[in-house]
């Protein structure tokens, strides 16, 4: 039961790349993600700065290698997963127990859009293909099906904690010996049904987002899919390749005071951290990076830097929130920035938060605007806070 | 260890939630649709809350809140939910004003609502509670993946008094748009006749189940959970056999051990021929109970199986409602629960006495 889970394979795609290494390059240039809306058709075009994916769906399915008549979100999907398996590089794999947990928030939700337009006029059009496999689990399905994962695969949708959900239940399906090898994380693609959302909360930017700036006003809303291979121990003596990094501590604590907003003082935060730290045996002070939630509206920074400054005190490890670069991908959120985490921990690396000024004035907190890399990074803690309270961190520790 | 089955409501197409009599007054609906018997929400949730949630969550709550009544617990130690479509209503009626309105003066209720884990947040909140909060959105096994959940909680020790609950919905948009898909029965029919028409299709159902999970043992105890795993696209009818007796045979049993065996027959030919096989062989000798007449087909039905199974255990009685004929043995130790989803999902449970 208390056997160690290692990461043995990252895979992602955002607005800043393709793969691992385009999201590095990027970082290493501050080349943030954000542009105006091309591929989702919206009146809110040229309006609403959004972090696409630079392929449209042709140039995606081409990567992926299926039909770009699929949701956008099972090509995202698909590429990321790939990328992270491959990189794993397990020897014997076929003959391991695996499984493939992944999470979204809205499924196919772009061909569901079509589909409702015809069907609203009359029930009996719309396209059957573009509805039948609407469904969250369906995404999961088709790439766990394209990677002949056939042992366990499983959903989960916590909105914006989704994907941290999705790694640390697929870390515990692997201590609990029931499987070997667990590729998770999570994916969202763009979807005029987010973008309305959101924007009809008022919370996001006209502009490129400021997180964890005094005069930050929402969120800008990205896509994409990120992955970690997580192994157990026996699996990873076997590997032929450096291992990332362990998964060492995490938790998922309940805000319990709003449907969509944090409490003040960031309770559910606060606890999902200090659960994360008691879980691994760490204490604030050996952590060496903070992968910040940091979406940029008032509301989310303001109660996670409370939370952070109850917990850290006065000496608080570098952070930063690379939401500035991808934008808020949502149900992919969490795994593509446990990708980041996991490379911060490999690389020594520090991410910068673009676009930061002035601190906030409840929490003045400070975080990293530069890039910075080779510095001593052991510990890593990455934040995932959702709708409905649901407040989830992880912790990555170098091996 | 062991895992113990506490308490267990439901809101079915049936009389199933509160102080009711186990399936003596069936209830029989003519149609393709079997709609949930909804409880008075008041003794619940506020009215002024209710009167802005949407059917699955105002059923998920009261489930919820019922299961914790019964089991005389306060406060969970992890509130888990499964749901394939979620909170469909929220999400539809979002959608339709986005075309509608043309994506101009949006009121965010519903987008607000149409999350999946809008059910399992909405619990937390009337509880204050600040404990483990997580959802399944993964088709026929949803349900299955929260249990799952569950189960590794108790045993990792960070976690009892385990809240688990399937919960699904069915909408106007949805129903039309599986019958169009040809999910369902062409015909209007009695649900009582399901099996009996020899035909495709099945009957659309909903409901919202919540388990209580505990590792200690008391009298108060419905049963023992004594197992549950899924398996996917099984090969041949031969692949599933064998599924079925390497799980008893994990669990120290064979299938001469089983007084009971629930499945989730749903009237069509091509979903219960894989049953019809297992009737065959496996199977033939063992009393067999059906629900999906009694709470129709949904993608977290095998909730209702389970809150049935706990049921019968507990009570020591068969529903003739439910029985396929006579049931050898009228007071079960152990029962099993084999479903499987478009033969895709695979499902087994292991109940015991406890």
């Amino acid at each position: 039961m208390s056997e160690l889970v290692y990461v043995a394979g990252v895979g992602i795609i955002t607005a800043i790349g393709n793969n691992v290494a385009e999201n590095l390059a990027a970082f290493e240039q501050e080349a943030a993600g954000m542009g105006d809306i091309t591929l989702v058709n919206t009146i809110h075009r040229g309006n609403l700065p959004v972090a696409e994916v630079k392929l449209d769906n042709a140039e995606l399915s081409e990567l992926a290698g299926i039909s770009a008549k699929l949701s956008r979100t099972k090509m995202l999907s698909l590429v990321a997963a790939r990328e992270a398996l491959n990189d794993a590089a397990i020897p014997g794999f076929a003959d391991l127990r695996s499984g493939f947990v992944s999470a979204n928030t809205v499924g196919g939700m772009d061909k569901s859009e079509d589909f409702f337009i015809d069907f609203l006029n009359d029930n009996n059009k719309g396209k059957l293909r573009n509805i039948f496999d609407h469904e969250c689990g369906s995404m999961t399905e088709v790439v766990a099906d394209q990677l002949g994962i056939t042992d366990y695969m499983t959903t989960i949708s916590t909105a914006c904690s989704s994907s941290a959900n999705a790694i640390f239940y697929g870390a515990r399906l692997i201590r609990n010996d029931i499987l070997d090898v667990v590729i998770a994380g999570g994916v969202d693609a763009l979807a005029k049904f987010t973008l309305n959302g959101f924007n009809t909360l008022m919370i996001l930017d006209k502009e490129y987002c400021k997180p964890f700036d005094d005069n930050r006003e929402g969120l800008n809303l990205g896509e994409g899919a990120g992955y970690v291979v997580l192994v157990s121990d026996k699996v990873a003596k076997t590997l032929n390749k450096p291992l990332y990094c362990t998964l060492s501590g995490y938790n998922n604590s309940n805000d319990a005071y709003h449907q969509t907003a944090s409490s003040p003082d960031g309770t559910g935060s606060y606890m999902a951290m200090q659960g994360a730290l008691a879980k691994v045996g760490l204490q604030p002070s050996d952590i060496d990076y903070i992968n910040l939630h940091g979406t940029g509206t008032p509301n989310n920074d303001s109660a996670e830097g409370t939370a952070i400054t109850r917990l850290f005190g006065p000496e608080c490890p570098p952070m930063s929130s690379t939401k500035s670069f991808t934008g808020h991908t949502l149900g992919a959120s969490g795994g593509v920035e446990a990708v980041f985490s996991v490379l911060a921990v490999k690389h020594g690396l520090i991410y910068p938060n673009l676009r930061f000024k002035t601190p906030m004035k409840n929490v003045p907190l400070t975080p990293e605007t530069r890039y910075q890399k080779d510095q001593p990074v052991k510990n890593v803690l990455s934040n995932s806070f959702g709708f409905g309270g649901n407040c989830t961190s992880l912790i990555f520790s170098a091996v | 260890m062991k895992i113990y089955i506490r308490s267990a409501a439901a809101i079915s197409a049936q009389k199933t939630f509160g102080d009711v009599p186990f399936l003596t007054e069936p209830v029989e609906y003519n149609g393709t649709r079997l709609t949930a018997i909804e409880p008075d929400y008041k003794d619940f949730v506020d009215p002024k809350l209710a009167r802005r949630m949407s059917r699955i969550i105002k059923m998920g709550v009261a489930a919820a809140m019922q299961c914790l009544k019964e089991a005389d617990v306060t406060m969970p130690g992890a509130i888990i939910t499964g749901t394939a479509l979620g909170c469909q209503e929220d999400t539809i009626s979002f959608l339709t004003r986005i075309i509608e309105l043309e994506e101009e003066m949006l009121p965010p209720t519903a987008f607000i609502q149409s999350t999946h884990n809008t059910v399992a947040a909405q619990i937390a909140l009337m509880l204050k509670c600040h404990n483990y909060n997580n959802t399944f959105v993964h088709k026929g096994i949803s349900f299955e993946s929260a249990l799952l959940d569950a189960t590794m909680l108790l045993k990792e020790g960070d976690a009892n008094d385990i809240l688990v609950g399937g919960t699904e919905e069915m909408t106007d948009t949805a129903f039309k748009i599986l019958t169009r898909l040809a999910l369902y029965k062409r015909w209007p029919l009695s649900n009582f006749d399901l099996y009996n028409t020899k035909s495709n299709g099945t009957i659309a159902g909903e409901g919202a189940m919540f388990f209580l999970l505990a590792d200690k043992p008391s009298t108060e105890n419905l049963a023992e959970l004594v197992g549950a795993k899924t398996f996917y696209k099984p090969k041949s009818n031969a692949d599933i056999e064998n599924q079925v007796k390497t799980f008893l045979a994990k669990n120290d049993l064979s299938i001469e051990d089983i007084d009971l065996v629930i499945t989730g027959k749903n009237g069509d030919l091509k979903n219960d021929a894989v049953y019809e096989a297992l009737d065959r062989s496996l199977f033939a000798d063992i009393s067999k109970v059906y629900y999906k007449h009694l709470c129709g087909e949904y993608p977290t039905s095998v909730s209702f199986a389970l809150w049935l199974a706990s049921n019968i255990i507990k009570r020591g009685e068969v529903p003739a409602i439910a029985a396929d004929g006579e049931v050898k043995n009228t007071s079960p130790q152990k029962v099993l629960i084999y479903n499987h989803y478009q033969n895709s999902y695979h499902s087994l449970m292991l109940l015991s006495a406890c």
